[in-house]
């Protein structure tokens, strides 16, 4: 096939729940390719010797390559290629941003000047991880002789997942310490089911147990234990700790009842699986009518898992205008469809209470898009005398987290920037403290998943030629020979 | 997984239990409190703990039944297992020797209580308590925390035992006898806290309470828990659970208490009618 008939292929659109089902379960909503669709988006793919794609990728999959193997029909082959690179591929093919990544720099959408009809590399990818789960036999790499080094790792989100996938392929001892009952980070309590099934995140934590990472759950560092017991039990920790700390809006009326955080609305929702209410324990806060603040991702999620806890009426409610939206492209296009309502440009001076202490309204101001600011988006700005009164029953604040405090706050050593982040070395992950290495979001703050899995691939390599050298000064520099590998 | 490897009835529906949990038990200090799931169904409960062994690897725990996951837990034996317990959790209490140190328990509240107590009088303190409960049955740790305090007085809701009123009525009493306190520590019911509070602010007594809002994490992740604590938004889970009870806004906190009281209801209903259960939606008490 030469490249004129290939680019002649129509990208290959995955099978979705319809949406006015979907709402009335937590299935997923995507639901995946069947080998003749993967195989025939496979043969988009022009295979190109500069593979901008792999580029763009944050953990340096060989994308052609194992687009290539999937084409052949050699899916076996293809998920031992994509695991050399990434260990949680049903994961990162579900909730990748990969129109802003691969796929943004992808020859065939380039050729289409058309983003969105690239090759669609994270369905693939998806499709790929979903095979192997279903043939329910997993290739276990070879075995690996032990160093007889010990590794601490604090959080089992995407970050530390990764480092511990790494390092224990590299022969080290792995004990992941998780503050919640269940590992995954925000892939379990945040990201809800219908993006994500748990049963999928679960089945990657047991793939490392398989490797041998052994999880501690319901520990939390910090308080269980001090970060020093660890140091000193230990070779080397790695930091994970994510970006849990929920911000708020700080406006009158934010401790009404019927108020929460994303947070504490997706965690009772996902994690504590509020949606089977009564049949498991935990419960959920819901309305006729749901108001959720923000417009990045966790935003979406919250206003989708509202109308399939019953709501009649979701809302956004969004300070800038939809270009301005950080959600992904497709999570708008999925809560649009849903039946999600819109409200841009409109943001909340306080909330209003009833006399029992519930929320009964929101005191929306409208704003305007002014000049830019320093994130280069145009500065929303209130219009004066614009203010109004949305009714409702409960209202989500999803405007964003920051770095969970609770590590930093137990370990002063610990060097952290004036938001909270634990400064590093950016190519190594290396923080402050000899010894001890962080990335994810407790770097970051709150990013993406694949990001903070790069933060891990980086420093799991980082950690592996500190465990092998002992050396800590310049460790970058010796990662400078290794650069390519590394990213 | 996590043993029972004691359990008493020490009142009706109020249950005192030792879990397994070494992890816990080594590096947690008074005031300190535990997320518990008992399924794997299960909500993630706090519970203060009451006391710790060492040598066992244990902590205490004391429970009242006010709810499904509560009953179904008194519905345990010695040998069952409980998946999760987290912790230590929260700032531990401020220990420290400031003279005369008043201690007011109420209900399922003497349970924190009682280790503050004691490491208040460790440290050098005079320990004075007064305890309340609605009626003389309710009352727990009555020995305990005599051995540890130089008096202890008594009050009943219904005057079964001790005096018949409230513990602001005794800590009045105590004052108009000359006792001067250096620090209040009161533990119990919320409006207790609250009357409490109010009572050693006109006093000039200085005063701690044990806040015990509605938490998922307890690290900080969900902001469920938050309270008002001198105008200012605080997370119970990590900025407490001890605040300084002047500051608190005990009407705040009491509402928001409410805020799945019919998911409760709905929940323990549903419990009683499975199990055949007693008291279908009867049960009530002090919550701590």
């Amino acid at each position: 096939m030469n490249i004129k008939e290939r680019l002649k292929i129509p990208p290959t659109m995955m099978p979705e729940q319809d949406p006015a089902e979907r709402i009335t379960n937590v299935e997923e909503v995507p639901l995946g390719y069947t080998p003749e669709m993967a195989m025939l988006e496979a043969k988009r793919c022009l295979q190109c010797k500069t593979a901008f794609c792999v580029e763009g990728c944050p953990v340096g999959i060989d994308i052609p390559g194992f687009i290539q193997l999937i084409e052949d029909g050699d899916f076996r082959g293809a998920i031992k290629k994509m695991k050399e690179k990434n260990l949680l591929p049903a994961i990162c093919g579900r909730v990748c941003p990969q129109e802003e990544q691969c796929q943004l720099v992808c020859t065939v959408g380039k050729a289409q000047k058309d983003p969105c009809k690239a090759v669609m590399i994270g369905k693939l990818e998806r499709f790929i991880a979903d095979w192997e789960r279903e043939q329910g036999e997993y290739d276990l790499p070879p075995e690996v002789k032990p160093s007889g080094r010990k590794v601490a790792v604090i959080g089992a989100g995407p970050a530390g997942l990764t480092v511990a996938g790494d390092l224990i392929r590299f022969g080290h001892e792995v004990t992941v310490f998780e503050a919640l009952h269940k590992a995954g980070g925000v892939l379990v309590y945040g990201i809800p089911e219908f993006r994500l099934p748990k049963a999928i995140v679960q089945g990657e934590v047991d793939y490392l147990e398989k490797l041998g990472v052994n999880f501690r759950y319901n520990f939390v560092v910090g308080k269980t234990a001090p970060v020093s017991q660890l140091i000193e039990d230990f070779d080397t920790v790695f930091i994970g700790t994510g970006a849990g700390l929920p911000r708020f809006m700080r406006v009158d009326g934010e401790n009404l009842l019927g108020v929460l955080s994303a947070n504490e609305y997706l965690t009772r929702a996902n994690l504590m699986k509020a949606y089977s209410f009564p049949e498991t324990d935990t419960p959920i806060v819901t309305g006729k009518k749901v108001i959720t603040v923000g417009g990045g991702n966790v935003a979406m999620d919250c206003a989708r898992t509202a109308l399939r806890m019953g709501a009649a009426r979701s809302l956004i409610v969004y300070r800038r205008a939809e270009e301005q939206m950080p959600a992904r492209l497709e999570e708008i296009h999925h809560a649009r469809e849903e039946g999600v309502e819109f409200h841009l440009l409109q943001n909340p001076v306080s909330l209003i209470g009833n006399e029992d202490g519930w929320i009964s309204g929101a005191r929306l101001i409208k704003m305007e898009l002014g000049k830019p600011d320093s994130s280069g988006r145009r500065r929303p700005v209130p219009i004066e005398g614009s203010e109004f009164i949305e009714e409702t029953d409960a209202l989500i604040v999803a405007i964003g987290n920051s770095p969970n405090p609770l590590v930093p706050a137990s370990f002063p050593e610990l060097e952290v920037t004036r938001w909270g982040g634990v400064v590093v070395n950016e190519l190594t992950g290396q923080t402050s403290v000899p010894g001890v290495f962080a990335g994810g979001d407790i770097v970051l703050g709150a990013a993406t998943v694949i990001l903070a899995m790069g933060h891990g691939r980086r420093a799991a390599k980082a950690m592996n030629l500190y465990l092998n050298s002992g050396r800590w000064v310049d460790l970058d520099k010796a990662m400078d020979l290794s650069r390519a590998e590394v990213r | 997984m996590h043993e029972i490897l004691y359990k008493e009835e020490i009142g009706p529906d109020i249950h005192l239990y030792r879990f397994h949990a070494p992890d816990v038990a080594r590096y947690r200090k008074p005031g300190q409190f535990v997320i518990v799931r008992i399924s794997d169904e299960g909500e993630r409960i706090p519970i203060t703990i009451a006391d710790v062994n060492t040598d066992e690897g244990s902590i205490t725990l004391i429970v009242q039944s006010v709810g499904k996951t509560t009953l179904q837990m008194a519905g345990m034996k010695v040998g069952d297992s409980i998946p999760d317990i987290t912790g230590p959790l929260g700032v531990p209490t401020h220990i420290e020797k400031v003279g005369n140190v008043l201690c007011v328990g109420g209900g399922i509240g003497i349970a924190p209580l009682y280790p503050v107590a004691k490491a208040m009088k460790d440290i050098g303190n005079r320990v004075m308590s007064i305890l309340g409960a609605r009626s003389s049955n309710l009352l727990i740790l009555e020995k305990e925390m005599e051995d540890v305090s130089s008096e202890v007085l008594i009050t009943t809701d219904d005057g079964t035992k001790g005096r018949k009123g409230l513990v602001t009525d005794a800590i009045k009493e105590l004052v108009g006898q000359g006792e001067n306190f250096d620090l209040c520590v009161a533990m119990g019911p919320p409006i207790m806290m609250k009357f409490v509070s109010l009572l050693t602010k006109e006093l000039d007594i200085p005063t701690i309470v044990s806040l015990n809002p509605i938490m998922i994490d307890g690290t900080g992740m969900c902001g469920g828990c938050r309270v008002t604590v001198g105008g200012e938004t605080k997370f119970a889970c990590v900025d407490g659970p001890e605040f300084d009870g002047h500051q608190v806004d005990f009407d705040e906190l009491m509402k928001r208490l409410t805020m799945y009281s019919s998911h409760e209801k709905q929940s323990l209903d549903r419990y009683s009618s499975e199990t055949g259960c007693r008291l279908a939606g009867t049960l009530k008490g002090d919550q701590e």
